[in-house]
C-alpha cells in the first residue's frame, strides 16, 4: 500500500513538472484557449494562407497548371523578376504611377488637413447644443456607401438638372462644366467626394486630443494677453502635433491606395486616361482578364512603396524629436 | 470645452466676430453636408413634371409616391434590401463572434501564447496580402463565388475593430475577474456574465463599424456575386442608377407617356431607401462610437 502510494507521488511530481510548463495553464484557462480556435484558423487561413500566393508575381502563374488549387502553384514555371520588368515597361506603368499619385498628392493637401481645420474650429464653439448638432450631421456621411456618394454627385452635378449647376448657371450666368466625364475634374472630384465624406468623421480623433490639450496653458495666454491666432499657433497646434504626425504617417503609408470603389464608380470612358489607378488596374488585370501574376506583382511593388512611405516617415518624425508611430 | 467656458476676462468685439465667423463657416459645412441628402429625399416624393421643370426645390409642391409605389411593385431593389439585410446580420455576428474571441484571450496578461497570437495579429494587420490573392483563395481555393460566405469569410476580423474590443477589455478592472473567480467562475463564465455585459460601448459601436461596412460594400459583392437572385443592395442601386439613364440618354425615352415610373425620381427613391437602414441604425449607437473611436486610437 504504501509502496503504491509512493510510487503515485513519484509520477505526480514527474508529470507536475511537465505540468508547469505547458499543460497547466492550458489546463487552468482551458477555456481561453478554446476561444482562440476560430481566430486562429482565420488568421491561417485568410491572412497567412494568402501570403503564400504572393509566389505568383514571381511565375508565369496560371490556374489551369494543375488540376488543384496547390497544383496549379507547383506546375507554374518560375520566371525570376520577368513578371516586374513586364510590369515596369508596360505601355501603362507611368500613366498609372502618375495618376495614383496625383490622387494621393492632392489628397495630402486639401483632404488632410480638412478635418484638423474642421476639429480647431468645433473647438472653438462655445454653445454646447450647436456644436452636438453639427457634430452629428457632419459625421453621417461617412456611413453612407461609395456607391450612394455616386448616386449623389451625378444627381447633384447632372449638366441638364443637376442642382449645383443650375444654382452656378442662375449665379453667374453661364453654363457649368459637366464634372462627371471632364478628365480636368476628375481629381477635384476625387478629392471633393473623399472630403464630403470623411471631413467630419475625421475630427473625432482630433477633438480628442485637443480635449487633452491642459486648459492652465489656455489661462496662462489669456492672462499674458495673447490672441486667438497666439493661443492657436502657441498651444493648440503644438498639443495636437503628436497626433498630426502619426495620422500623417499612417496617410503616406497609403500613397499607392487610392480605393478601389470610389475610383472604380467614378470611371468612365471618358475619364479613363486620369482615372486608372493601380487599384482599378490590378483588378483588371488580374480578375477581368486573368492575368494573375502581373496583378500580384502589381500588389507588391504597392505594398513596398506604402512599407517604405511608413518607415521613412516615421525615422523622419524620430529625428525632428516627435515619438512617431513605432 | 472646459477651457474656454472657464475664461474670466471680457471678450473684445473683435473676438466676438470671429466668433460669429466661426459659427458660420461650421453651419456652412454641415448644411453642405446635408443638403444632397435633402435634395434626393425631397425629389423622390415630387413628380416626374416637378422635377424636370423646377431643378432647384427643397420641399416639393405635389406630393407624390408614384416612385416608392414603383419600387415595391419592381422588386429587385426590395430582393436587395432583404439580401443585403442577410448579409449585414450575419455577417455581423460572424464578425462579432470571431472578434470577441480572439480578444478576450489576448487581453488577459496570464494568457500564455499572448505574445505569439498578437505577433500573428500585426503580421496580419500589417501585410495584407492583397487582393489577387484573396481572389483567389475566394473564388478558386474556396469555391465561394456566389455563395454570401464569399462576403463572410474574408473580412471576418477587421484586426483595428478587434484591437478596440481587446483594449476596452484590458481596461476592465481586475478586482471584478478576481471576485468571480473565488466565487467559482471560470474563464466562460468570467467572459459571458461579466466581460461581455460591461463591454457594451466598445460592442455596440464595431457592431455598428461591422453592420455599416458590410452594408455598403459594393465591390467585392461585383466580384464574387453574379447571381441575380443574390444580389445586393448597392449593386441593385447601382445597376437601376446606370440602367434607367442608360435608356433615357440613348432613345429620348417618355416614361410617363407609357405609364412607366418617373425615372428621376425612382433614382432618388431608390438611393433614399438604400441609405435608411444605416440612418436608423446611427442615432441608437451614436454615443457609443465616438467612444469606440478614442479607446481604439487613443491606445491602440
Amino acid at each position: 500500500m504504501s509502496e503504491f502510494k509512493s510510487r503515485a507521488e513519484a509520477s505526480d511530481k514527474n508529470t507536475g513538472v511537465f505540468l508547469r510548463g505547458f499543460l497547466k495553464p492550458v489546463n487552468d484557462h482551458k477555456w481561453l484557449y478554446i476561444f482562440v480556435i476560430p481566430g486562429f484558423l482565420w488568421m491561417v487561413v485568410f491572412c497567412f494562407v494568402p501570403m503564400f500566393a504572393l509566389v505568383m508575381a514571381f511565375q508565369n502563374f496560371s490556374p489551369y497548371n494543375g488540376t488543384t488549387m496547390i497544383g496549379a502553384f507547383v506546375e507554374s514555371p518560375f520566371v525570376g523578376f520577368s513578371i516586374f520588368k513586364t510590369l515596369f515597361t508596360g505601355p501603362d506603368f507611368l500613366r498609372i504611377l502618375k495618376n495614383t499619385l496625383t490622387i494621393s498628392i492632392f489628397s495630402l493637401i486639401f483632404y488632410f488637413p480638412a478635418p484638423i481645420i474642421l476639429a480647431l474650429l468645433l473647438n472653438e464653439i462655445r454653445s454646447y447644443p450647436f456644436k452636438r448638432i453639427t457634430q452629428t450631421i457632419v459625421y453621417i456621411p461617412h456611413f453612407i456607401s461609395w456607391v450612394i456618394v455616386a448616386t449623389l454627385t451625378a444627381q447633384m452635378f447632372n449638366t441638364s438638372d443637376g442642382i449645383i449647376l443650375h444654382l452656378l448657371k442662375e449665379v453667374m450666368g453661364r453654363r457649368a462644366p459637366d464634372i462627371m466625364s471632364n478628365p480636368k475634374l476628375f481629381v477635384p472630384m476625387i478629392i471633393g467626394q473623399s472630403m464630403w465624406k470623411e471631413t467630419g468623421y475625421g475630427t473625432i480623433i482630433y477633438l480628442a486630443a485637443l480635449a487633452s490639450v491642459d486648459v492652465q496653458l489656455y489661462e496662462a495666454a489669456v492672462v499674458d494677453g495673447a490672441n486667438r491666432f497666439q493661443k492657436l499657433w502657441h498651444i493648440t497646434l503644438p498639443g495636437i502635433r503628436g497626433t498630426i504626425i502619426i495620422m500623417f504617417i499612417l496617410k503616406l503609408g497609403q500613397v499607392m491606395n487610392t480605393g478601389y470603389e470610389q475610383i472604380f464608380l467614378m470611371q468612365n470612358s471618358m475619364n479613363r486616361s486620369v482615372s486608372d489607378v493601380f487599384d482599378t488596374y490590378i483588378y483588371t488585370r488580374s480578375v477581368v482578364n486573368g492575368n494573375y501574376s502581373l496583378g500580384t506583382a502589381a500588389g507588391l511593388f504597392k505594398s513596398f512603396v506604402g512599407m517604405f512611405m511608413v518607415i521613412a516617415s516615421n525615422r523622419f518624425a524620430k529625428r525632428f524629436g516627435e515619438s512617431g508611430l513605432y | 470645452m472646459p477651457g474656454t467656458r472657464s475664461r474670466t476676462i471680457k471678450r473684445s468685439p473683435f473676438d466676438q466676430v470671429q466668433q460669429v465667423f466661426i459659427y458660420i463657416i461650421v453651419a456652412a459645412f454641415a448644411l453642405m453636408t446635408l443638403l444632397p441628402f435633402i435634395y434626393v429625399i425631397a425629389g423622390s416624393f415630387a413628380t416626374e413634371r416637378e422635377l424636370t421643370e423646377r431643378s432647384f426645390f427643397l420641399i416639393p409642391r405635389q406630393f407624390s409616391l408614384n416612385a416608392y409605389e414603383y419600387i415595391l411593385n419592381a422588386g429587385d431593389v426590395l430582393r436587395g434590401l432583404k439580401n443585403s439585410f442577410i448579409v449585414a446580420l450575419v455577417g455581423t455576428c460572424i464578425n462579432m463572434f470571431l472578434s470577441t474571441t480572439l480578444a478576450y484571450p489576448l487581453s488577459r496578461t496570464y494568457f500564455k501564447g499572448r505574445n505569439f497570437l498578437m505577433m500573428m495579429v500585426l503580421i496580419c494587420l500589417l501585410f495584407p496580402a492583397g487582393m489577387v490573392p484573396m481572389y483567389m483563395l475566394v473564388a478558386n481555393g474556396l469555391k465561394l463565388k456566389n455563395s454570401f460566405w464569399a462576403l463572410w469569410l474574408p473580412g471576418g476580423i477587421n484586426m483595428f475593430n478587434m484591437i478596440i474590443i481587446k483594449n476596452y477589455f484590458q481596461g476592465i478592472p481586475q478586482e471584478l475577474e478576481e471576485a468571480a473567480r473565488i466565487d467559482g467562475a471560470n474563464d466562460l463564465n468570467i467572459f459571458v456574465r461579466i466581460f461581455l455585459p460591461l463591454s457594451k460601448p466598445a460592442l455596440a459601436s464595431v457592431s455598428l463599424f461591422y453592420a455599416v461596412s458590410h452594408w455598403n460594400a459594393y465591390f467585392n459583392a461585383m466580384m464574387y456575386i453574379s447571381d441575380m437572385s443574390k444580389e445586393v443592395v448597392q449593386i441593385a442601386l447601382r445597376r437601376i442608377i446606370f440602367l434607367t439613364s442608360m435608356v433615357t440618354m440613348d432613345s429620348g425615352f417618355d416614361w410617363g407617356a407609357f405609364g412607366l415610373p418617373p425615372e428621376k425620381a425612382v433614382k432618388m427613391a431608390t438611393t433614399v431607401v438604400a441609405t435608411i437602414p444605416m440612418l436608423m441604425l446611427y442615432p441608437f449607437i451614436q454615443k457609443y462610437f465616438t467612444q469606440g473611436v478614442m479607446i481604439g486610437s487613443v491606445k491602440g
